[in-house]
């Protein structure tokens, strides 16, 4: 079993059918996580490159994990340290790699459309970590994954995507993944944070987080980029808290029992309460936990070791 | 084709269209690199003259004159890689045109008499179209201090500008405006408020927001082309808008020039072509500044051209080199070629209905010209033989590796067209020949 297509770019290019097939495969990779000998040997003898342009512990880490645990073996690589500083392009630095037989290039890099012209460019698999305010892809899968694994029914599901969308590519991914397979999707914040057109993208725009959050299912916190202050998109953080920060008290206007996201890294008393953090409605470490498993599907499906 | 020794050219049956001249199927002879008839059988009258006559067969041909880009980036001096003043005159040649305008923002810019009179020499040199130099604006087109502006006429600038920035500081604009009118020179701006395009590297809108890449709204060309009528009208200047790209600019500036303000406005042939659409895939073939938008944008800059509003159209013609263009959008730079590729998405325009033969014609020869005072763009008798006989039924395929650029970076390639340039005449000499079609 293997996906069509060389490389997992985006969201964009799956239908519904290849992110069940994503879900489906990863569910058995699941069970892998969970025994005493965590270790398949389905990727062994490939090579797996994280190359990360952008910073990054909690993805490169699950990447890692999750090629090891396929015996793949995997090489990290951070510009920084390396000829990229000398003036070596983006397609340059993957040709090398690709000529010390890299089977998978897993990627992050700040500018969005990054993974497709490596696509295009190589003929390793990539996989897209990551690119700029575009895609990524596997965030949104470990999303729906866990989801799935808790609601069950993604049909009908009623989403709220909180906080700066326009920048968020895990926004993207997302509400791209969630409306392919029928959940209602709401992009909740500051008019400055939303992009243009976006209710065309198939959501329903709220400026108001109460209003927003009425009666949802599930609710996605986005990170403030705190370093987005000083552009005018929004004026303190202590006023975006007080507008957009989930606290217990907003929680309660969603349905009971509904779910709180987060993709991570989270700041703490700013878009979420801490109680709430940790509390019994976050999924948010089932996301990090979920996140191996579903890139270990990625990974085998990528690497057609189904054939 | 023997070109060095026919000093006396007899271009027969042709379809001769001078725009407000001329629109019939006649001769046109030429003597020593001069018109000097433009009528029904000359052929009694070439040979009387002269022993030594090169006839062409134009039948079935349009016989058009030489057309007049106002907006090309021919590179050099600083971007050689990129372009010379000699491969892009050889392209403009290749493309039908035989008068070219230059932009200043080359590496220096041209903001001196020295660079201007280089660029002239290396055009003289290369002798493959006419080159008239726009001169800066502004020292370095830093936006701050004027340039020498008299100096650069006196050396041979036609026009000022800036381009490739706009001048953002509106006191400046005003006084360069001002000081223009006493050399009367045009002043051109490219129409964008650097503060609202900021990061943006393609259109605002329903693309970028699904590509995740920061937009340049509509508004922030509408701002500066609003502030620049403004200008126009307390002043009384020459101005003359480069690529106007939307709905807002076209009737702003209709809307101006029904009150008599003195404007002039050019679009290019990307802009009443592509959309944004065209950038999906993070194609840089199609990032340039300013942006592809919307069909309502394209469908508002045809009915600029036919109705008027927009009197010009040239091709913003910047060659990019090959690796340049291959980076990630964002960091790839703006600017498609356009020399080699502008007749047939100009000729598309009449096939749509949108513009007759003649007044397409018009905006790439008589438009031009006037707009910059320039003496050629005109088979008048007595005018010097810039002519291009084109093939309006011809079909091909636009392939990047055959230009005569030294860039290949458009979004056109293989794109089968209608209508070719056959032949090129600069002061009745050849400068380019097509080879014959492959079918």
């Amino acid at each position: 079993m293997s996906l069509k297509h060389k490389d997992l770019t985006g969201i964009a290019s799956l239908n519904a059918d290849e992110i069940m097939q994503i879900l489906e495969t990863a569910d058995s990779f699941k069970e892998v996580t969970g025994r005493e000998i965590k270790k398949v040997p389905a990727l062994r003898g490939k090579t797996v490159v994280n190359l990360f342009f952008e910073p990054s512990t909690r993805t490169r880490t699950s990447f890692e994990l999750a090629a090891k645990r396929l015996s793949a073996d995997v090489i990290n690589f951070s510009p920084s340290n390396s000829s990229v500083v000398k003036g070596e392009t983006l397609l340059d630095t993957a040709r090398n790699i690709e000529a010390m037989q890299a089977d998978i290039i897993v990627l992050r890099h700040s500018s969005a459309g990054a993974a497709e012209t490596l696509a295009r460019g190589v003929k390793s698999s990539v996989i897209n970590a990551g690119d700029g305010w575009h895609e990524h892809p596997t965030q949104a899968l470990l999303d729906l994954f866990t989801l799935r694994e808790k609601k069950l029914e993604l049909k009908g599901l009623k989403v709220a995507i909180v906080g700066d969308v326009a920048h968020s590519r895990v926004a993207r991914s997302n509400v791209y993944a969630l409306t392919k397979l029928g959940a209602t999707v709401r992009v909740v914040g500051p008019p400055t944070m939303m992009p243009a057109c976006v209710e065309r993208l198939g959501v329903k725009v709220y400026y108001d987080l109460d209003l927003g959050l009425r009666d949802v299912d599930v609710i996605m916190m986005l990170r403030l980029q705190l370093e987005r202050q000083g552009r005018a998109l929004f004026s303190t953080i202590r006023e975006y808290s007080r507008l957009y920060g989930l606290t217990p008290e907003r929680l309660k206007l969603a349905k009971p029992g509904a779910l709180v996201m987060h993709p991570g890294p989270i700041n703490r008393g700013v878009e979420i309460a801490p109680e709430i953090a940790d509390g019994f409605s976050s999924v948010i470490l089932d996301q990090v936990t979920n996140g191996v498993a579903v890139r270990m599907a990625v990974l085998y499906l990528l690497s057609g070791a189904g054939h | 084709m023997n070109t060095s020794s026919h000093r006396h050219i007899l271009i027969q049956d042709g379809h001769v269209i001078d725009p407000g001249r001329v629109n019939a199927v006649v001769d046109v002879l030429i003597e020593d690199g001069t018109i000097v008839a433009v009528g029904p059988q000359l052929l009694a009258q070439a040979k009387g003259k002269n022993t030594s006559v090169q006839v062409i067969d134009a039948r079935n041909k349009l016989v058009l004159p030489g057309f007049v880009d106002l907006h090309v980036h021919l590179r050099e001096p600083g971007f050689e890689y990129k372009e010379t003043i000699k491969s892009g005159t050889a392209a403009a040649a290749a493309g039908g045109f035989t008068s070219v305008c230059c932009m200043p923002n080359t590496h220096p810019v041209n903001d001196t008499q020295a660079i201007t009179e280089f660029i002239l020499e290396q055009a003289r040199t290369a002798g493959n179209a006419r080159v008239f130099p726009v001169g800066a604006i502004t020292k370095g087109s830093e936006g701050k201090e004027l340039a020498e502006i008299g100096d650069l006429r006196r050396a041979g600038c036609v026009a000022i500008s800036d381009d490739g920035q706009p001048v953002m500081n509106s006191m400046v604009m005003r006084r360069a405006m001002e000081y223009a009118l006493a050399f009367d020179l045009p002043v051109i701006d490219h129409c964008e408020d650097l503060h609202l395009s900021e990061g943006g590297c393609m259109n605002e809108g329903i693309v970028s927001t699904q590509l995740g890449l920061q937009g340049v709204p509509a508004a922030a060309e509408d701002v500066m082309v609003s502030r620049n009528l403004a200008l126009a009208e307390l002043t009384g200047a020459r101005l003359h808008l480069a690529h106007l790209s939307t709905v807002g600019a076209v009737r702003m500036v209709r809307e101006a020039k029904a009150r008599g303000i003195r404007v002039t406005a050019e679009a290019c042939p990307h802009h009443f072509t592509l959309t944004e659409e065209a950038v999906r895939g993070f194609n840089t073939l199609a990032k340039m500044n300013p942006p592809l938008r919307t069909w309502d944008d394209v469908h508002a800059i045809k009915e600029g051209l036919r109705d008027g509003t927009i009197d010009v159209i040239a091709t913003d013609h910047a060659p990019h080199a090959g690796q340049e263009k291959q980076q990630e959008f964002a960091a790839a730079p703006n600017g498609i070629v356009g020399l080699e590729t502008a007749f047939p998405l100009t000729l598309a325009l009449v096939e749509e209905g949108i513009l007759t033969l003649e007044a397409a014609i018009e905006k790439l020869t008589a438009a031009p010209a006037k707009a910059f005072s320039l003496s050629n763009g005109s088979l008048a008798v007595g005018a010097e033989a810039d002519v291009v006989i084109v093939d309006p039924h011809e079909t091909w395929e636009i392939d990047p590796s055959r230009f005569r650029s030294k860039s290949r970076n458009t979004p056109f390639a293989g794109w089968k067209v209608k209508g070719r340039v056959r032949m090129t005449l600069l002061r009745g000499r050849i400068v380019y020949q097509a080879e014959e079609p492959l079918q």
